[in-house]
């Protein structure tokens, strides 16, 4: 093993995170384009900007690719508590934009915490699933789980950026992989299944539906000769129907309009094109009319015409749809399938938990981020303002999402030295 | 259940349900392109200006000067303050409801007209507040400026299209203008020239950012022409001078290049009227007086009886067909029996013996009615004789429309075999039968155009050039397109009908027209004319008539003049012809007392007659 670290790189996955990087860059041009002043080195206009954190994440990830792999595991809580103290010092020393008070101000450059905080917790919960004491079919560890994962969450939803909270629960899938009950899964889709059938569906129907699709079961495992005990169908039932009330309840007394609304637009239920559907709809116009080849690049009019709001950040899908049509857009859904899975892949073959933990946590937040982004663009997930990795504007974001990758190519790199 | 397929399973259940989304909203959903094409891309129409009217001596007779078009894009149209804008532009909240509804009826994506032709101090007002109003924009537009009263019948007018024009000719736009009548209408083309088309890109407030597409698709302009006239805007406004409180009008024609160098109808209109806000007031009203009808271009429209002038035809065709000679002698008894116990009267005395020289000059109905009659007669049956003539008559331009370059005329009439078969039957009718054609009455219809280009026919020796108004579009010359048209006579037997047009104002019946230093030929014409008056044909007092041309050797002007009910042609068309031959060919008038005649003279008392209900007499 003495061979350069380059040699053992994961070149693949290093190749479509640089190119989806310049495809950022190239599009957040095109978003913010204006004749007089669009130059890639003027840092007070954002593809300037962007691309200086380009290069800062290319700096540190070259930094990164040179430390010692078991420094990760040994720092991994000293990162985390780091991490966790900014997001507290925010609250004293952080800057409000849009209402939030998510920034930190180093003259005229803002740091979000929140992004670095997912590497952290991203290390720590690779080190205590990594830990023999842990055992996810115990409660206890579950709970510990849980704690490190809440507590940045907490902070974050406090600022208030639920949107960035959100994101954490994409390690749900790092513990489904480390042995958490797939019960929770079934769990957690059946819930959300039925959540979306109490707001399309009258309560009444839907309550009965459970009850035949129960009772259906309940005859077939039977006539399958199973033997079902009924007590537990009954259970199901009572408890199904109580969150289905209770959903009703939560979504027309307890949520704002504003909520309502949002979920109301992705359902089709509400078409308010110049209100709170305006975004969407002007995301899937801008989309739809780069019809299969595209605008071409600077051509899109939409885009042009700032109709797509935030679109050089949270909406930059909406301007590769415009200008580089189906092709672009399939291009970049391929990149991030592909840098997803090949990740996992390559976590498979990891001789440790920690770097195989590691390395799940990364895909989990990538792949998160892609559904939750795109999916909003494409108008098929309700309004949630996270970005899409390496290629929306936003320094913090692009920064921290280099280091995770770059940490990841370490510690894949090293995979098979000795500790 | 495997647990490392779970996040895999996802990532690309994922993958392919974006994919899916994608080609829904991109390849299979048209929906959205056009959508993004109704809110970004914004489409403006660039005008030429019209292009400009000159005479045939380059004096300028319309022009542009600015004016504004309120405009809407009924879906884009917010609620706003309707008071507040009524008020900017003078118009009732009640107009501008209508004025909207009917523009959402016409269409609702495209620009129509709100109120039109704002002045410009209101226009800068306006300027000013028009964000307040979304879906309304402003237009520049500009409308003719005259710079002559005159000529209104041969400039003809501009107006908004309406709905039918738009049917027609897709060109066009709600609000614009197009060439409704004269010139402006014929040379629609030349003087509209080709609007350009600019497309912007628009962005969410719907402020325009700039080209679409760096501009390919912007249509460039393409400027109007030009037009030169043939008119001579000076001999023009004479003429309608002379024709004060008279009604009829005056065709003068260069015959060497059939040019029209006056087109007068009396009464006309200031060309003015026709312009701005109060165009349809106007309108409205010229288009009413239906008595004196200042809309009716009677010097294309109104069809007479040509009279005695169209003995001068009758003496060429009878010499051409070689049925007289200049010499052949005919007797006037102060008339003469043309059949049993018809008598046609003359006002030769008794004993007068004309030959073709003194028979044009002294105007004698008699000689002409022999003539008339040895044309027909010679050929075996009157219908050949009929169709032989009529040959004739049509090579000099009469009975079908001349083809010149304005929207409007008629055909005149020349009665053919067939009409008089279908009166009097096959064998009904001879020569005498139909003699009143002898002397230019009976079924002969022209116009004053057709008579005035017969006279250039006949100053020309045997051709004519189909009479035009216009001289050239923006220099570029137009004339290589007329080509002679050669009557049926030959140049010779035109010497001595001239030589008797000439004594005609020498020693005939039109002295009055001498002018010193000019050899001035012509020809008189008392037409009788009838309207129905209660449900009765009633006879009203003679139409004046004259045609002449000059100099006799070398002519630059043919004319045709008609005074409606004027009475004799001496009286006031053969001194108005003569008027205004002087001063085209001398450039000033000398004979001061015959022009205050003239200028002074009216007819209204005559005019009023058959309107006061009490009974009148006529030729007084």
């Amino acid at each position: 093993m003495n061979s350069s670290i380059f040699s053992r790189l994961d070149w693949m996955t290093l190749l479509l995170y640089l190119s989806l990087a310049i495809f950022g860059i190239v599009n957040i041009y095109s978003a913010t384009f204006v004749e007089e002043q669009s130059d890639l080195l003027n840092f007070t206009i954002p593809v300037g900007k962007q691309f200086l954190f380009f290069v800062f994440g290319l700096t540190s990830g070259g930094l990164i690719l040179f430390l010692n792999v078991k420094i990760f595991e040994r720092f991994s809580w000293s990162f985390y508590i780091l991490t966790i103290v900014l997001l507290i010092g925010l609250f004293a020393f952080g800057k409000t934009i849009s209402g939030a008070r998510s920034w930190y101000n180093f003259g005229g450059i803002g740091l979000q915490p929140a992004e670095f905080a997912k590497i952290g917790t991203a290390f720590v919960l690779a080190k205590i699933l990594s830990d023999f004491h842990t055992n996810l079919k115990s409660i206890k560890s579950i709970l510990k789980v849980s704690g490190v994962l809440l507590l940045p969450m907490f902070l974050i939803v406090l600022q208030p950026d639920p949107g960035s909270a959100l994101v954490y629960l994409a390690f749900f899938f790092v513990l489904l992989r480390e042995g958490l009950n797939l019960g929770f899964l079934f769990v957690l889709l059946s819930a959300l299944a039925l959540f979306l059938g109490t707001l399309l569906i009258e309560v009444p129907v839907m309550i009965s539906s459970i009850a035949i699709l129960l009772v259906f079961v309940f005859l077939y495992l039977k006539w399958a000769r199973y033997k079902p005990k009924l007590l537990p169908f009954l259970g199901v039932g009572i408890l199904a129907a109580a969150f289905v009330l209770s959903v009703n309840f939560i979504f027309n007394s307890v949520f704002e309009q504003r909520h309502r609304d949002r979920f109301n637009i992705i359902l089709g239920k509400e078409v308010d094109t110049q209100g709170i559907g305006y975004n969407i709809n002007q995301s899937k116009i801008a989309i739809g009319s780069g019809g299969f080849s595209g605008k071409g690049f600077l051509n899109g009019t939409q885009t042009k015409g700032n109709f797509v709001p935030e679109q050089h950040t949270d909406y930059i899908f909406s301007t590769i749809g415009e200008e580089w049509g189906f092709i672009g857009s399939f291009f970049v859904i391929l990149m991030f399938t592909l840098l997803i899975i090949r990740i996992l892949y390559q976590a498979e073959k990891q001789t440790n938990i920690f770097r195989r933990a590691y390395a799940y946590g990364v895909a989990s937040i990538l792949f998160f981020h892609f559904f939750i982004n795109t999916g909003m663009a494409l108008g098929i997930v309700p309004t949630i303002g996270i970005p899409l990795p390496f290629v929306s504007y936003g320094g913090s974001s692009l920064l921290a999402f280099s280091m995770l990758i770059f940490i990841y190519l370490n510690i894949d790199a090293n995979r098979l030295k000795e500790w | 259940m495997n647990r490392k397929l779970v996040l895999p399973g996802f990532t690309l259940f994922v993958a392919l349900l974006f994919t899916l989304r994608l080609g829904y909203l991109q390849i299979s959903s048209n929906n959205y392109k056009s959508l993004s094409e109704g809110n970004a891309v914004v489409e403006r129409p660039v005008f030429p200006d019209r292009g400009y009217i000159y005479d045939r001596n380059g004096k300028l007779l319309v022009a542009n000067q600015p004016a504004y078009d309120l405009m809407s894009i009924p879906e884009q149209l917010k609620p706003f303050d309707t008071l507040e804008l009524c008020k900017i532009v003078g118009i009732t909240p009640d107009y501008l409801e209508k004025k909207l509804h009917e523009n959402r009826r016409y269409s609702v994506k495209l620009p129509s007209v709100v109120v039109n032709q704002i002045d410009q101090k209101t226009h800068a007002l306006l300027q000013e507040k028009i964000w307040k109003y979304p879906g309304f924009y402003l237009q520049d537009k500009s409308q003719r400026a005259y710079h002559t009263k005159a000529a209104a019948n041969v400039l003809g007018y501009v107006s908004e299209v309406n709905t039918s024009d738009l049917k027609k000719d897709d060109y066009y736009q709600m609000g614009e203008l197009i060439g409704r009548q004269g010139i402006e209408k014929f040379y629609e083309k030349y003087l509209r020239g080709q609007k350009g088309k600019m497309v912007y890109q628009k962005d969410k407030f719907n402020r325009i950012i700039g080209d679409y597409q760096e501009g390919q698709l912007n249509e460039a302009v393409v400027q109007a022409s030009d037009i030169n006239l043939t008119l001579d805007i000076e001999l023009q406004e004479y003429g309608e001078a002379l024709f004060q409180n008279k009604r009829g009008g005056v065709v003068a024609i260069e015959p060497a290049t059939g040019e029209v160098l006056a087109l007068v109808t009396a009464p006309s209109f200031d060309p003015q009227l026709l312009v701005g806000r109060t165009r349809s007031e106007n309108f409205k009203q010229l288009r009413n007086d239906t008595i004196s009808k200042p809309l009716f271009d009677r010097g294309l429209q109104a069809q007479y009886a040509p009279g005695s002038p169209f003995k001068t035809l009758n003496a060429l065709i009878a010499l051409q067909e070689n049925v007289i000679s200049p010499k052949t002698l005919f007797r006037c008894d102060g008339g003469h029996y043309y059949a049993r116990g018809a008598f046609m009267e003359c006002h030769c005395p008794i004993g007068t013996s004309n030959n073709l020289m003194s028979g044009i000059y002294n105007s004698c109905n008699t000689y002409f009615s022999y003539t008339y009659q040895r044309i027909i007669e010679g050929y075996p049956t009157p219908q050949e004789g009929i169709t032989q003539w009529k040959k004739h008559l049509n090579s000099f331009g009469l009975g079908n429309y001349l083809g010149y370059d304005l929207p409007i005329g008629q055909p005149g009439y020349i009665p053919d075999a067939a009409l008089y078969n279908r009166f009097y039957g096959e064998k009904g009718w001879k020569a005498p039968t139909i003699i009143s054609n002898a002397i230019g009455q009976g079924e002969i219809l022209t116009t004053p155009i057709q008579m005035a280009n017969f006279t250039a026919a006949i100053a020309n020796r045997g051709f004519y050039i189909k009479p035009h108004f216009m001289k050239s579009v923006s220099d570029q010359s137009q004339g290589s397109e007329y080509e002679k048209k050669w009557t049926t006579i030959d140049s010779i037997h035109f010497e001595t009908v001239i030589e008797g047009m000439h004594k005609v104002v020498e020693q005939g019946t039109a002295r009055v027209a001498r002018i010193n230093g000019i050899t001035v030929c012509g020809k008189t014409g008392t037409v009788e004319n009838f309207m129905l008056l209660d449900g009765k044909k009633t006879q009203l007092t003679d139409h004046s008539m004259f045609i002449a041309f000059a100099p006799k050797d070398n002519p630059q002007i043919a004319l045709a003049v008609f005074v409606e009910n004027g009475y004799w042609g001496a009286r006031w068309a053969a001194p108005i012809a003569s008027l205004m031959i002087e001063k085209y060919l001398n450039k000033s008038v000398q004979r001061k007392w015959l022009e205050n005649r003239m200028l002074n003279g009216s007819l209204e008392a005559e005019y009023q007659k058959p309107y006061l209900g009490i009974p009148f007499t006529i030729n007084e």
